[in-house]
């Protein structure tokens, strides 16, 4: 009985996870704003009322041009000219005499009203676009629709649809905004917004950042999933978004709110300072990027360097490989910006639950223990050595360390050596200049690696675990797997004794052990890594200053008796209290209640 | 009068957007009608929605014709746009990257 009350008086939770566009969280009820799909009525017309229609869109066009005027005057005023400039490319668009003269042309060809063959010359380009290889050219979409909206809107006498009328202070949920839309809810009360299409570079999400209004992308269908009115909590973090989140759900994020909220404030102090603890031990505290264009995330949320570069990303949704000069310039580029701090290059690590469409990989049925990283890059010597020679162009202009994956034994660091080193030597042939003394690490992620660590660590120069496999390969728990979700234990005693075996071995062999996974930015961790001696915390930026906070904040004696302590006890959970009982003692800010991860 | 120039894109986001719209802002400047030609593609070098339809990124081989009486500085002026390494608008929030 009491269940079929609850299915009745509740609304279902939904999680729906896209792309996070600007940080921060929302809490709030949801306003959905309706699909903007202008369809034009059809209308045949007279040989007399040709000229007249084409007056009409030379009007049209004319008023679009003064509006669009209005608009970035008003932007770059009230945000900043450079947000401003997004308009120049669409009056473009306004007065693009070919586009202008196609619309003409057709009017006059087929005797209809200019509202439809406008749309319909729109539409052909856009379905053009929509096939480019290319996402950022794909993401042109939206500013063309933008400025064809306008121009059709003024055509049939329409009002703008406008998100300064909201009644109260709202979640905006739509299929898109555009980057003019976007740029009016400054000050307005939009606490955050999500949106079905859209992707990182798009304007849309670019303007969201500078406006600090938190936002997820890319969600595909939530405008099917939410209704008016309904609580969505918005996180523009991890780009998540919560439906109807259960009370659980709720405090958790608020709480996360009013963290965020203090980090941001600390932010600002913690920039510039090292990682150290009270009593002086240093350790360097970096973020994983994907992208050339995450440095500017890790650089302002204070990192001392990059612990993880994934190029992978490099090798997704295209239909070709990418050549070495490509992968030279952006490898170069972070080297430079990151400079004089370090960047760890993961070579390929393809396989697992990320694939190559433009290669013919067979599916597997273990894929997580199959044909991947290292194993794939050994047999495709091809893919691997024009890798490497990105890789080593790159190290000679910056500080940069070469790292493989899923290393399972030393066999796999030689034979990939014996690759560096063919690669290598053909570089010096061609008098091309490179880091002879180039740092090559392996990452611990196979239980096999971190076993045998005091081998691998005699002819490697770092470690750096990464426990998110290690994890899975340890507890043999498959991380997808949603019902034993609750078995993946950071904390699980065995997991912990692989990682205080690897620092040990890499300390005796007197190489730096680092940690990559999302372990390193767990707070209530942070503590017991410290304590295990770890030399490097990688993690998303977005957790560096709560990393950096916690270290500045405790002796590196006490961390050390808080591992000695964990290490005595039985199962995780015990850790995990125990941990977050400390944390929650050194800095009740940053403490947060436990409740498995989404 | 005409004049044209074969040119490999070397700008390092191709011709997407921004420098597209830089490009068109140019070649709106000159008298003569300007022409990009890929592979079997031929575009005004003056409509922005032509040239994107290009994609032309780095790396790709074009052609660009002009024809009247400043062809010779028009073809001059537009290829050096596009044979640089350089960011062609000082604005450069996007990062002008393809995010891949």
């Amino acid at each position: 009985m009491t269940d079929q009350k609850h299915y009745f008086s509740k609304k279902k939770q939904i999680q729906i996870k896209g792309i996070p566009a600007a940080p921060g969280i929302a809490i709030g009820k949801a306003h959905v704003f309706g699909t903007e799909n202008i369809v034009p009525q059809e209308r045949r017309l007279s040989e007399g009322e040709i000229a007249g229609e084409i007056e009409r869109f030379r009007k049209a066009l004319k008023q679009t041009k003064e509006d669009l005027i209005g608009i970035e005057k008003r932007i770059s005023r009230e945000i900043g000219a450079e947000h401003g400039k997004i308009f120049n490319a669409h009056l473009l668009v306004l007065e693009d005499s070919v586009l202008v003269q196609e619309v003409i042309t057709r009017l006059k060809k087929k005797k209809k009203n200019i509202e439809l063959i406008f749309s319909d010359v729109l539409n052909k380009y856009i379905s053009v676009l929509s096939k480019a290889r290319d996402e950022y050219l794909r993401d042109r979409i939206s500013d063309i629709t933008d400025v064809g909206k306008r121009i059709l809107r003024n055509l049939i006498g329409l009002e703008e649809r406008n998100l300064e009328a909201l009644d109260e202070k709202s979640v905006v949920v739509a299929y898109d905004l555009s980057p003019s839309e976007t740029a009016m809810m400054y000050k307005s009360r939009v606490l955050g917004f999500a949106t079905d299409i859209g992707g990182r570079t798009s304007h849309t999400a670019i303007m969201a950042k500078s406006l600090e209004i938190p936002a997820v992308v890319g969600l595909e269908s939530i405008t099917d999933m939410v209704q008016n009115g309904d609580q969505v909590i918005l996180d523009g973090i991890h780009g998540t978004v919560i439906v109807n989140p259960n009370k659980r759900f709720l405090e958790k994020y608020r709480k996360e709110q009013k963290k965020y909220e203090y980090l941001e404030h600390e932010l600002i102090e913690l920039r510039s300072l090292p990682g150290e603890t009270l009593d002086g031990k240093k350790v360097v505290i970096a973020g994983n990027i994907e992208l050339p264009e995450d440095v500017a995330s890790v650089i302002s949320h204070g990192a001392e360097g990059i612990g993880l570069y994934r190029t992978e990303y490099f090798y997704m949704n295209r239909k070709d490989l990418p050549n070495e000069e490509e992968q030279f310039n952006a490898y170069k580029s972070v080297v430079m910006r990151i400079f004089p701090n370090y960047v760890v290059v993961r070579t390929l690590d393809l396989g697992g639950d990320k694939f190559l469409s433009q290669l013919d990989v067979p599916k597997e049925m273990n894929p997580f223990m199959g044909w991947r990283a290292i194993r794939f890059c050994l047999a495709r010597p091809d893919i691997f050595k024009s890798q490497l020679r990105a890789i080593l162009r790159a190290s000679a202009f910056g500080n940069l360390k070469l790292m493989y994956p899923m290393v399972s034994g030393v066999r796999e660091v030689r034979q990939a050596n014996e690759v560096l080193e063919e690669v290598k030597h053909k570089l010096r042939r061609e008098g091309i200049p490179f880091n002879e003394d180039i740092p090559i690490g392996a990452m611990i992620e196979v239980p096999s690696a971190a076993i045998t660590s005091d081998i691998l660590a005699k002819e490697c120069d770092f470690f750096s675990i990464g426990t998110n496999d290690l994890i899975q390969y340890a507890l043999a728990v498959d991380r997808v797997n949603e019902k034993i979700a609750y078995l993946y234990e950071p904390t699980h005693p065995a997991v912990l004794s692989l990682i205080k075996m690897v620092i040990d071995n890499g300390h005796r062999a007197k190489i730096p052990v680092g940690l990559c996974g999302e372990m390193a930015g767990d707070v209530s961790l942070t503590m017991i890594l410290l304590g295990l001696g770890l030399d490097e915390f990688s993690t998303s930026p977005i957790a560096v200053p709560e990393v950096k906070k916690i270290v500045r904040s405790i002796d590196y004696s006490e961390a050390k008796k808080i591992a000695e302590e964990v290490l005595t006890f039985n199962t995780g959970r015990e850790v995990q209290e125990y941990a977050r009982a400390r944390l929650r003692d050194l800095i009740p800010d940053l403490a947060i209640e436990l409740i498995p991860d989404l | 009068m005409e004049a044209r120039k074969n040119i490999v894109v070397k700008n390092r986001t191709g011709l997407h957007a921004r420098p597209a719209a830089v490009f068109v802002q140019k070649a709106s400047k000159y008298e003569s009608d300007i022409t990009i030609i890929k592979e079997d593609q031929e575009v005004n070098g003056k409509s922005i929605m032509g040239i994107l339809m290009l994609a032309a990124e780095k790396g790709a081989k074009i052609t660009i014709i002009a024809r009247g009486d400043d062809a010779e500085r028009a073809v001059e002026e537009l290829s050096e746009l596009l044979m640089h390494d350089v960011e062609l608008n000082a604005d450069n929030k996007n990062g002008g990257k393809t995010g891949r």
